[in-house]
């Protein structure tokens, strides 16, 4: 059974879609981004409104790939076509966007999409730990501040800063606490919901009601657990679900795996707890507390990214998980070939059973994967 | 009590009747068009050729692609779990099964109880598949069974591409080119062989080293199997009842 709240937080898509065109209309500027490792502290303080561009279903990738290779992940081409379409409300509402330098697929498709919005590139260190990573990304949020502050024409004081840190640092703790309801056993959350809460938020418009509501949700599901009220019954395997980012259309994976009698209890990926782990330190020079906060994200176009690995360890304890599964985007060359690092980890040092699945936003190979991952369940019971 | 093992899968369905101790009667037929009906028909085959009353019968299983039709059953199992089972009861030294059937090919890794310690599985595509030998064999205008026979002793041609449409025009421009059907058939099977490699390389070989499934019957590749990997690999006339001995093992245990 699901919580009754679950409905109200499915509808932030239309809500949301009809707020950012009156918050437009009205006037506001709009800051489209991708990706997890963006500082919408920053465009926040520029009093723009932030958003998460589309990119999670298959449809508009048929237009993309008229000018990018098929060969390519999902995720890029779902969001170069949803752009080139202007299907995608947020992206259309847009006045500009944030790209930052991932992956090559993502760099090289932000070439093109600079041509249909001001863009704006955050040049991200390939390590974590080097020396000069920190200084290197703190100078990026500065260029970044500078950027808005010039084509929006305000000034980004270390006051709103601190604002809107405190404010995301709300939100990323409401999110915490929904996610860690799942480390109860039985899970009270089926993976399926807890995908949607913590993907939807990325479109929030208006920040405060989102966690509003990611409270009253966290509420009745903490008042279903006193009255032993669970998404799966006990005896359901408990999955890690770690890797690529999943949102609603690219939610096959996990689908498949909660239908085939799993409770996926924790979401390692960046539309999952990946972001929410680590808080922006609000006493500290508000770009040095910013450029630490994301410069931590465990994403595998870091090199080396161990903190990855630390990050499984923790939730698959947390979490008390039977496996792990490690959801790869097609030619996805960083996380496709750190999961053979994901999978000895799993199985020598955590001792746990591990797959790996490789899949596009299409549905042609779902039998495929049924069968994979029932038999990887059927080895768990 | 007897229990009932079914594996319908995209070519063959295959039934087994097992009392516990062994296999008492054994099927095989085309799956055809409905695997539904095929499964239906082959569970009235193998009860009456063991003469099993149907209140004898503890448990059916079902396994293979066609599991997800068959109505009458009492539990589906995938594949993978089923040839690990059905490895385990042929012979407790399995540690490796290659299970190449129809439309899928798979190497699964087995503990000393027959549980499976891991797995991997083809991509959804034909390279190094049982339809990859069939699609072959029809250009080669022969038999997938006579493949073996013909290319034993020949000097392999080189096939090179994975991808069973291309390698159709290959084996095609190989026969206008003048090379010989048995060096063609060699090579394709030599392509299966890398094909299942690296698939077992992946997952680590480990002795003893059993090959299931449909294209198990090809002992000119179970040859070149065992040398490319270094270590006997092992056949037996039950490989193909292989999944359905499993699924029946364990609607008789569990």
């Amino acid at each position: 059974m699901r919580p009754e709240i679950m409905a109200e937080v499915e509808g932030l898509r239309g809500v949301n879609s009809v707020k950012i065109k009156e918050a437009s209309e009205a006037g506001k500027k709009v800051v489209g981004m991708y990706c997890v490792f963006s500082p919408q502290e920053i465009a926040m303080a520029a009093d723009a409104i932030t958003v998460s561009l589309c990119g999670t279903i298959q449809a508009p990738i048929e237009e993309a790939e008229k000018e990018l290779p098929r060969n390519l992940c999902p995720l890029i081409k779902s969001s170069y076509g949803f752009a080139i379409t202007d299907k995608c409300p947020y992206f259309y509402f847009s006045d500009v966007l944030l790209a930052e330098t991932t992956c090559d697929g993502k760099k090289k498709m932000y070439e093109l999409m600079s041509k249909l919005k001001p863009m704006h590139i955050m040049n991200l260190p390939q390590t974590a730990n080097a020396e000069n990573s920190l200084e290197l990304w703190k100078k990026e949020m500065i260029y970044f501040k500078e950027f808005l502050e010039k084509q929006f024409g305000v000034e980004i004081t270390d006051d709103k800063l601190r604002a809107a840190i405190k404010l995301l640092n709300r939100e990323r703790k409401a999110m915490k606490r929904l996610h860690q309801l799942n480390a109860h056993k039985p899970a009270p959350l089926s993976g399926m919901d807890m995908m949607l809460a913590q993907w939807l938020k990325g479109f929030n418009v208006d920040k405060e009601a989102g966690i509003e509501l990611i409270e009253r949700l966290t509420k009745e599901v903490e008042e279903r657990v006193e009255k032993g009220i669970y998404a799966f019954d006990e005896n359901a395997p408990r999955i890690l679900l770690t890797g690529c980012p999943i949102g609603s259309g690219s939610e096959k994976v996990l689908r498949i795996l909660e239908e085939s009698g799993a409770s996926v209890v924790a979401l390692e990926n960046c539309t999952g707890y990946k972001g929410l782990d680590v808080l922006v330190d609000e006493d500290k020079d508000p770009i040095t507390a910013l450029a630490e906060k994301y410069l931590s994200t465990p994403c595998s176009c870091m090199t080396n990214n161990n903190g990855r690995l630390d990050l499984i360890e923790r939730l698959a304890k947390e979490y008390e998980v039977d496996g792990i599964v490690d959801l790869t985007w097609q030619a996805c060359h960083t996380y496709n070939i750190e999961s053979f690092t994901v999978k000895n980890f799993a199985k020598d040092v955590l001792n746990l059973p591990f797959l790996q699945i490789e899949t596009d936003y299409s549905d042609s190979d779902v039998g495929q994967i049924k069968v994979r991952v029932e038999a990887f369940l059927e080895g768990i019971k | 009590m007897y229990s009932v093992g079914i594996d319908v899968g995209s070519v063959a369905a295959k039934a087994v009747v097992f009392d516990g101790h062994e296999i008492v009667a054994k099927e095989i037929i085309p799956t055809g068009w409905s695997p539904k009906e095929s499964g239906e028909k082959l569970f009235e085959m193998v009860t009456s050729m063991a003469r099993v009353d149907k209140n004898e019968i503890k448990s059916i299983v079902g396994t293979g692609y066609g599991r997800v039709a068959l109505s009458f059953i009492d539990r589906k199992v995938t594949e993978i779990t089923c040839h690990g089972k059905g490895a385990h009861f042929i012979d407790s030294n399995i540690r490796t099964v290659i299970d190449i059937g129809g439309q899928d090919s798979k190497v699964i890794k087995l503990d000393e109880k027959g549980n499976i310690i891991d797995f991997l599985m083809n991509d959804k595509c034909a390279a190094g598949t049982g339809r990859f030998l069939q699609v072959m064999a029809h250009a080669l205008e022969i038999d997938v069974s006579e493949l073996s026979q013909i290319g034993e002793g020949a000097t392999p041609e080189t096939i090179s591409s994975m991808c069973t449409v291309f390698a159709e025009s290959e084996v095609i421009s190989l026969m206008a080119s003048g090379a010989s059907k048995e060096g063609i058939a060699a090579g394709l099977l030599q392509s299966v062989c890398s094909k299942t490699y690296t698939l077992v390389s992946k997952v680590g070989v480990q002795n003893k080293v059993f090959f299931s499934g449909g294209v198990s019957k090809n002992y000119l590749l179970r040859e070149f199997l065992s040398k490319k990997l270094g270590v006997e690999v092992f056949s037996s006339e039950l490989s193909q009842y292989l999944g359905a001995i499993g699924a029946a093992v364990i609607g008789y245990r569990d």
